[in-house]
């Protein structure tokens, strides 16, 4: 084929529930493509020589190579090339903000000049590892002979699934330390169902459970154990911390304490791992709000935004200070957010949350801002506009302005170096200031992403494989 | 798997029991508490602080009183029958130090907690007067395990059906006002309104007033928020920075309204649990 005739070719669009069904259920909100959309979708590739999508990727995936395999209908070849770099496509394909990453470098992209008709890399990243699983072809890696070397990974999110599977493949023991009920961690309690079903995460968690990897459930290490006690007493020889960001950030603004107030984290996980929506079922209950305010921009912010929609409310609000264009969010959780009817207020934030005589939220002061100058994020900063407060009924409040580093394994390793902001210091290869042990994900980069901290858990893996040989 | 070693009924509504989690026994201190769940797919995830523990056998104890969905379902488990999970030991330990004379005040189910506290300050060679309240005779658990402890042991409870007639508040503030037995330290642990009281007895005789507090909470570790209560003015979480604060600094008003945001459905859940039998 040539250029000009994969420029002919349609960009693919995806599948999806419409708006109107799906905010009433908890499903899949893309469907996934059919074979022949992959294939065509892969063949828009140009084969660049330089691939400039791989720069864009954290985790320098062969894209090139497996969208070829791909247009010609090799799904296996595809995936084995995808697996090379990523051990966890299914989970990208979905969550990746590739607009930001792989396809805002895409040739395609920038000729037809318009990042959405860049090749949609995710989309069939996502069909090639949907069709592996599905059909259970897919082998667990293979694994050495037993070293006798044993490795605690604390967490279980996607660093640790990481790190935990490339140690593993080394032939060292390992075991995997999780403090909720089940594993999986942000993938389970903290994105949706509908963007990330929950069983490709419980089929990660089975490959490593197959690959001989023991996952210890109901173990907060900091108290059940120390990092310590288990080089120490309990026989590990390195330890891989990855345990996440689990400190939820406040506003910190008047009202903030009242019932109705809730962290995207609680919010989220009453929903998510509590499986609060099935009330027929589940012990847990939720907040049965009907106008609904999120506070933030980030994907958390559309996530809490759009479970409000499903868990019953009339109006759901997000209320960010700053423009549209500054929004962390993926493009398209803002786009189906939109679609399926949420309220977007940008360049406006909350300034108090107020109260009934209950102590229940009834509405939240907000006040404008215009955009100044950028600040040290490169984003042009918000400015308050004096004398632009207004009031907007309310009975709930989501805040998703973020996470900081839980400090509860900092506080109980003695020598272990946090900075300022108590995220892990590691050098280049991922090792913290204490021998043997390593960290990675977000308890080091502070809240990021799925692909960052799958990227750090494979290096600090590649470190500490290294580590247990010299030992 | 955790197995329940023993089960006891100490009232209508309030039983006792030892469940294997050696990790847990063997690192647990005065004051921690653990998150327990019946059923790992639908179930609750529910805080109960740590009565006891025995290392050596490798069991906590945990004494609760059936008034949700979940204790329900946990009152109906008997010995030999196991929790699909149990987390802990939670929360920071409590302080113990040799303060002198320390009164312990114990209100219905707090007297649970409250024991490896009183525990504790004992062995820490205090003084160690304890106030026990209940609704009623029936009510009151734990006399003998808390007098073993005591140098001084009373009793109240609401009816006057057993020790003296009335609140707990009344002993301790004629302890407040005495001349030679005047605590150094308070220690209360509750229902929040008789915590609220406790806390305004002690105050105008500056008695240093220490308050477990037992908040709705998911995680335990620091990652939901929703525990969160004002202490001083500040945002606090009970799960990590708690359980225990400084009862004159506690907004116990803010706390009782945040208790009962799940109300309707906690009372939703519980009808449903009673009418499906599990609570027969």
């Amino acid at each position: 084929m040539t250029p000009k005739e994969k420029m002919a070719i349609e960009p693919q669009a995806m599948p999806e529930q419409e708006p109107q069904v799906r905010r009433h259920n908890m499903g899949e909100v893309a469907t996934g493509y059919t074979a022949k959309q992959a294939m065509l979708e892969a063949s828009r590739c140009l084969q660049c020589k330089n691939a400039p999508c791989m720069q864009g990727c954290p985790v320098s995936i062969n894209i090139p190579g497996f969208l070829g395999a791909a247009a010609e209908g090799d799904f296996g070849k595809a995936i084995a090339i995808i697996k090379e770099n990523s051990l966890l496509p299914a989970v990208c394909g979905r969550v990746c903000p590739q607009e930001k990453q792989c396809q805002a470098q895409c040739t395609m992209g920038k000729v037809l000049k318009d990042v959405n008709k860049a090749v949609a890399i995710g989309r069939v990243e996502r069909y090639c590892a949907d069709l592996q699983r599905e059909s259970g072809n897919q082998e667990p890696a293979a694994v050495k002979p037993s070293t006798g070397k044993r490795v605690a990974i604390i967490g279980s999110g996607p660093a640790s699934i990481t790190a935990a599977a490339d140690i593993r493949r080394e032939g060292h023991d390992v075991v995997m330390f999780e403090a909720f009920h089940k594993p999986g961690g942000v993938l389970v309690y903290g994105i949706p169902e509908f963007r990330l079903p929950k069983s490709i995460v419980q089929n990660e968690i089975d490959n490593l459970v197959k690959m001989g990897v023991k996952v210890e459930t109901n173990f907060v290490v900091g108290r059940t154990r120390r990092v310590q006690d288990l080089m120490e007493k309990d026989g590990f020889d390195a330890v891989f911390i990855g345990s996440g960001a689990g400190l939820p950030k406040f506003m910190n603004i008047p009202g903030e304490n009242l019932v109705g107030v809730f962290s995207a984290n609680e919010y989220l996980t009453r929903a998510n791992l509590m499986k609060a929506y099935d009330e027929e079922h589940s012990d847990t209950p939720y907040y049965h709000g009907k106008k609904v305010a999120v506070l933030g921009g980030g994907n958390v912010a559309m996530d809490s935004a759009r479970m409000a929609l499903r868990l019953g409310a009339e109006e759901v609000h997000i209320i960010y200070r700053r423009s549209e264009k500054e929004m962390p969010a993926r493009a398209e959780e803002v786009h189906h957010a939109k679609e399926e009817g949420v309220i977007f207020h940008t360049l406006e934030n909350a300034k108090q949350i107020l109260g009934d005589d209950q102590y229940r939220v009834r509405a939240i002061e907000c006040v404008r801002f215009e955009l100044g100058e950028p600040d040290a994020s490169g984003r042009r900063s918000p400015i308050e506009i004096p004398g632009s407060e207004f009031t907007l009924e309310m009975d709930t409040v989501i805040v998703a302005v973020g996470n900081g580093s839980n400090p509860l394994i900092s506080q109980t390793t003695a020598g272990l170096e946090v900075n300022k902001r108590g995220n892990i210091v590691v050098d280049e290869n991922n090792k913290t200031s204490i021998d043997g042990i390593y960290a990675g994900g977000d308890i080091v980069l502070g809240a990021a992403t799925v692909i960052l901290a799958m990227g750090e858990g494979r290096k600090a893996a590649k470190a500490m494989n290294e580590y247990l040989a010299s030992k | 798997m955790y197995k329940i070693v023993k089960k006891l009924q100490l009232s209508e509504n309030v039983f006792r029991m030892d469940i294997e989690a050696p990790l847990i026994a063997a690192e647990r201190k005065a004051g921690q508490f653990i998150i327990l769940q019946v059923n790992t797919e639908y179930g609750e995830r529910v805080p109960l602080t740590i009565a006891d523990a025995d290392p050596i056998a490798g069991t906590i104890t945990i004494i609760f009183q059936t008034v949700g969905a979940t204790t329900m379902k946990l009152a109906k488990l008997n010995e030999g029958d196991s929790l699909p999970a149990l987390l802990g030991p939670l929360g920071k330990p409590t302080h113990v130090e040799k303060r002198g004379h320390v009164v312990c005040v114990g209100g219905g189910i707090g007297v649970a907690p409250m024991h490896p506290i009183a525990q504790a300050m004992k062995a820490a060679g205090n003084k160690v007067t304890i106030i026990m309240g209940a609704r009623n005779k029936e009510l009151l658990i734990m006399e003998e395990e808390m007098r073993k402890i005591a140098d001084e042991l009373i009793i109240v409870t609401d009816d006057g059906s057993y020790g003296r007639k009335g609140l707990v508040t009344e002993p301790l503030k004629e302890l407040c006002e005495s001349e030679n037995n005047k605590p150094d330290e308070a220690i209360v642990i509750g229902p929040p309104i008789m915590m609220k009281f406790c806390a305004l007895t002690t105050k105008p005789y500056n008695v240093p007033t220490v308050a477990s507090l037992n908040t709705i909470m998911i995680d335990g570790t620091g990652m939901c928020g929703g525990c969160r209560i004002t202490v001083g003015g500040e945002t606090k979480f009970v799960c990590v920075d708690g359980p225990e604060f400084d009862a004159h600094q506690v907004d116990f008003d803010q706390m009782m309204k945040r208790l009962s945001a799940y109300k309707p459905q906690e009372e939703r859940a519980r009808d449903h649990v009673c009418r499906s039998g599990i609570h027969a």
